[in-house]
């Protein structure tokens, strides 16, 4: 599909650029960089960003490489893309711990300057790669980045350090040239960025275009064209899971007109959903850091208590000591809800890794019939609105509800065609209101016909009445342990969450109604699934996708669709979770495809599975 | 709602109270529900809320609202209902192995944050409900189910860390005297920020005379050091025999008026708003006599104020949020058809 279109631009439909060097090198800022630039552009993208844990992990070693990836394109991006096609490396850490991930054939753009021996020895290099054979099947660019820099930057009245700190911006501008991207929108944000301090951002005002120019005197360096994708025209902007999930909850507190209340304790990868909205207090949002992970979701139940909108946010290791606490909420019928934004376990594992591994947590992870609600989103963008399903499940059904979010969705971003707030529906909190009870006794377990109770709150008058971890009797609510009480109420509690169905969409199916395969998903895994099936699909395969964003309880029409195929293939990135619970559910016979590096599904990786069972 | 004059009766609620007879709780409640009609806050808006424990029964057994969760947990319940409301009166019920064992943690951080709970911490000495174990508050050797050749843990005095984490306001009270609780409690209803409040309860089941030393009629006089703010610290049948400072050793000692030619000008004053908490250490130590009534009580505001106060303060310098402004902030760009 390369089309030469005019001299050295060669017009493309989709690139996979990583952007990797030392954590303390600012990948982070330059991928994003290049993410708003080619929203701006149109194209549809998707992103990855890789961190390490360590906040700076020992300088130049592969330990401590931080990556940025984007996909875009002129056709649709679900995915940050299996192999990047361009790797701008740093320094030799960076090439080594990515280089072997890039497409062969592809463009490797390296740090010259960076490396010499200590530089080599640092990760580990015993023999210079850019002049032994080991880069023979990409091609590389060598750039004296750090030299041209300080070069770009001799005039100003600034520190070397200061001057070096420079260097991702003069490659960002190379990379800006190469794919024809215009410079404004960086431009923009590095004025309001260090607006105060002029010097350093002049600095990088120069480092940028320096790295632009750069590509245009050079002769050697490819030049691309990607064009902008047929998306759906409106508004748009790039957003993150987390920023999402938390802008979710703003909306909610407004359409239930709750005030939000915000328990948290800092975890990776969650703590940002923390961080934002203790921005935004002009919402009337409390955000309470609590002492550790009970308090925050213990104080998010009192406050639900309370009468707010409460949610806790946390990662798996957070869930664990939530546990006795969602326990309760359970039990007391309060609505709340647990963001859980999953990384790799057990135990600390690896905290800045995405994975799916809290399903069975979420679903099972307290002690007695407990069961909630658990919801996971798709996508970055569509945190916002799971969030705000989330809230809305748990103010109408009085209830607990777990949200899954992952790694790979909280810091990944994608371009969002901004929604209409306004026609979201408004929120039917369960309020009891104090009229009805004139000349009545308040019963606080008593139910509508969905098995819902009503939210009454200290400060109304006439409707005192307690709480307790205790079971208690139907309808009041008193201390018991009448067996068949106890019996009554479980089912009751487990009736309740069964009937959200009643309120929630049905599993839609991308692709045949009936045929040979489908590819059932949940959760983060989406755009990997849905790249791997159009490609099966465009193969003329009978196959099909199908994703679940509420996970309990599931969509009403969820077995009539999985007995319209053959066979089922269930992608995950745990060790079959959601497979053994479709398949003690339904006894149906579905295959689980597993992966358990830390890492999103390649693409590639699906599609093969889907071939290999097609096969069979 | 109407107005009409409360009283005891109306705080006391349908549940049948479970606690074993002759049990100290019983006078907490009966003083506590006494109280309640007299603190000025309207019925609705009182919550007690408790963890685990024998103690932790309570909010059953009043007719306010009340909240009953789980082990140890009650200060960071009850964070967050007063933060949600914080015109309610939240009252934290907890015990020795309630509050500073499993739960400790909580109590020393809602106590540090200065948040408007009244805590009151049922102090027994020994685990109740799980049917006699040793406490973090048990004597070191006290022999228990758990301990039967005696504990070796050393012992806290809940006073101590109540005022080791800055706390603003902290009394003593006991089961024993009516009288006493109910003044007691309704000075830590009247202040603002964190008021805790440990009271000596008898439990007659595991710990029977655990503190009859300082509670029972015939010690009451030579070992109960009752403190008002203001007046010299002595106590005794005639009030003879009083507490002074050694500022050499910087610690209190126990003297007798007209002994050595000790005068009352030589004992210690009580002042329960010092703004440094060094002598209400010294006198929350003190064992035989032992403290009873408000060790400390100074100002500082409550933790609930500040947060709402700085929600208020960003609203007022950037307006009240606009939802679809925000969502549309940061880059944005527009895709035309
Ligand atoms: S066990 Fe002790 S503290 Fe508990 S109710 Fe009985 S007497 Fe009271």
């Amino acid at each position: 599909m390369n089309q030469v279109i005019e001299e050295n631009k060669t017009e493309i439909d989709r690139v996979v650029i990583r952007f990797a060097g030392d954590s303390g090198d600012g990948m982070q800022v330059t991928g994003s960089q290049f993410t708003t630039t080619s929203g701006i552009a149109g194209n549809s993208l998707a992103t990855f960003p890789d961190y390490p844990a360590e906040i700076r992990a020992p300088q130049g070693t592969v330990a401590g490489v931080s990556g940025y990836q984007i996909q875009f394109g002129e056709i649709d991006v679900y995915t940050p893309g299996d192999e990047p096609d361009v790797l701008v490396a740093m320094n030799p850490a960076a090439l080594k711990a990515n280089f072997s991930a890039v497409k062969k054939g592809g463009t490797i753009i390296v740090n010259q300057d960076a490396f010499n021996e200590i530089g080599l020895n640092k990760a580990g290099y015993t023999s210079n790669p850019l002049t032994d054979d080991s880069l023979s099947s990409f091609r590389v660019m060598e750039v004296q980045v750090t030299k041209l820099t300080r070069l770009a930057l001799e005039e100003l009245d600034l520190d070397g350090r200061s001057k070096d700190r420079c260097k991702n911006f003069f490659c960002l501008g190379l990379m800006y040239w190469m794919y024809s991207r215009p410079l404004e929108a960086t431009q923009k944000w590095i004025q309001e960025k260090f607006g105060k301090k002029l010097m350093v951002a002049e600095a990088n005002l120069k480092a940028l275009q320096a790295g632009y120019n750069y590509g245009i005197t050079v002769d050697a360096a490819p030049s691309y064209i990607v064009k902008a994708a047929p998306i759906k025209p409106g508004l748009y902007r790039n957003v993150t899971g987390n920023e999402a999930a938390s802008l979710g909850f703003i909306v909610a507190s407004q359409k239930a007109d709750r005030q939000l209340f915000l328990g948290s304790y800092p975890i990776t990868p969650a703590s940002d959903i923390l961080h934002e909205l203790s921005k935004y207090k002009q919402f009337g949002i409390i955000t309470f850091q609590a002492e550790d992970e009970i308090a925050a979701a213990c104080s998010s139940i009192g406050a639900a208590y309370g009468g707010c909108l409460a949610i806790t946010s946390t990662s798996g290791p957070g869930l664990d000591l939530k546990a006795e606490a969602i326990g309760l909420a359970v039990k007391t019928e309060l609505p709340l809800v647990v963001v859980d934004v999953q990384r790799a376990g057990p135990s600390t594992g690896m905290p800045t890794k995405t994975e799916q591994s809290d399903l069975f947590l979420a679903m099972f992870g307290r002690h007695g019939e407990s069961p909630l609600c658990v919801l996971a989103p798709a996508t970055p963008s569509d945190c916002c609105y799971m969030a705000y399903e989330a809230a809305r499940i748990a103010l109408e059904f009085m209830t607990p509800v777990i949200l899954l979010t992952d790694a790979f969705l909280a810091n990944g971003s994608e371009p969002w065609l901004i929604p209409d707030i306004e026609a979201w529906p408004k929120i039917k909190t369960k309020l009891a209101n104090p009229a009805n009870y004139q000349d009545k006794v308040y019963l606080p377990y008593e139910r509508d016909s969905l098995g819902v109770r009503t939210w009454a709150i200290p400060g109304m008058a006439g409707l005192e009445h307690r709480l307790s971890g205790l079971e208690g009797q139907e309808n009041t609510g008193n201390i018991s342990s009448d067996p068949l009480n106890h019996e009554k109420m479980t089912e009751a509690r487990n009736l309740k969450i069964k009937n959200i169905q009643t309120l929630i969409p049905p599993l839609e199916v991308l692709g045949p109604a009936s045929g040979d395969l489908l590819v059932l998903g949940w959760g983060g895994t989406y755009g990997s699934v849905r790249a791997a099936v159009e490609e099966a699909q465009k193969e003329g395969k009978s196959v099909a996708q199908a994703h679940l964003k509420y996970l309990n309880p599931f969509p009403a029409n969820i077995e009539q669709v999985l007995r319209s195929y053959k066979k089922v293939l269930i992608p995950e990135i745990n060790n079959g979770q959601l497979s053994m619970l479709i398949r003690s559910e339904f006894l149906i016979d579905a295959q689980k495809l597993s992966k358990m590096q830390g890492q999103p599904f390649k693409v590639r990786e699906i599609k093969e599975a889907i071939d290999h069972i097609l096969q069979k | 709602m109407s107005q009409a004059i409360l009283t005891k009766k109306d705080f006391v609620s349908n549940q049948e109270v479970r606690w074993c007879p002759g049990c100290g709780d019983y006078s907490i409640l009966a003083s506590i529900q006494t109280v309640m009609p007299e603190i000025g806050v309207p019925k609705e808006k009182i919550v007690f809320v408790s963890g685990i424990g024998c103690s932790s029964r309570f909010p059953h057994y009043m007719a306010t609202y009340g909240f009953h969760t789980i082990h140890g947990r009650a200060p960071a319940f009850a964070t967050g209902l007063k933060l949600a409301n914080p015109e309610l009166s939240v009252w934290v019920v907890t015990g020795d192995g309630d509050g500073l064992s499993i739960g400790a943690n909580h109590l020393v951080q809602s106590i540090r944050r200065n948040i408007g709970l009244k805590i009151l911490l049922f102090n027994n000495r020994i685990y109740g409900l799980t049917k006699g174990q040793y406490s973090p508050t048990s004597a070191i050797g006290t022999k228990a189910k758990s301990t039967p050749y005696g504990s070796l843990d050393r012992a806290f005095n809940a006073v101590s860390v109540a005022l080791g984490t800055q706390a603003t306001f902290v009394a003593r009270t006991i089961d024993t005297d009516p009288k006493h609780m109910q003044e007691t409690f309704k000075r830590a209803a009247a202040h603002e920020g964190t008021a805790f409040v440990e009271i000596l309860q008898n439990c007659v089941i595991f710990n029977d005379k655990v503190h009859s030393s300082i509670t029972a009629v015939e010690n009451r006089d030579q070992n109960q050091l009752r403190l008002i703010h203001g007046q010299p610290l002595l106590f005794g049948k005639d009030k003879k025999q009083g507490v002074r400072l050694n500022p050499n050793t910087f610690s209190l000692e126990v003297v007798e008026l007209g002994v050595n030619g000790i005068t009352e000008k030589d004992i210690l004053i009580h002042d329960e708003k010092v703004v440094n908490p060094s002598l209400h250490f010294l006198i929350g130590e003190l064992a035989e006599p032992a403290a009873l009534g408000v060790i400390r009580d100074v100002n500082d505001s409550a933790y609930e104020k500040d947060v709402h106060d700085q929600i208020n303060s960003v609203q007022e310098l950037k307006g009240k949020g606009d939802l679809q402004k925000l969502i549309c902030s940061g880059e944005t760009w527009t895709i035309s058809g």
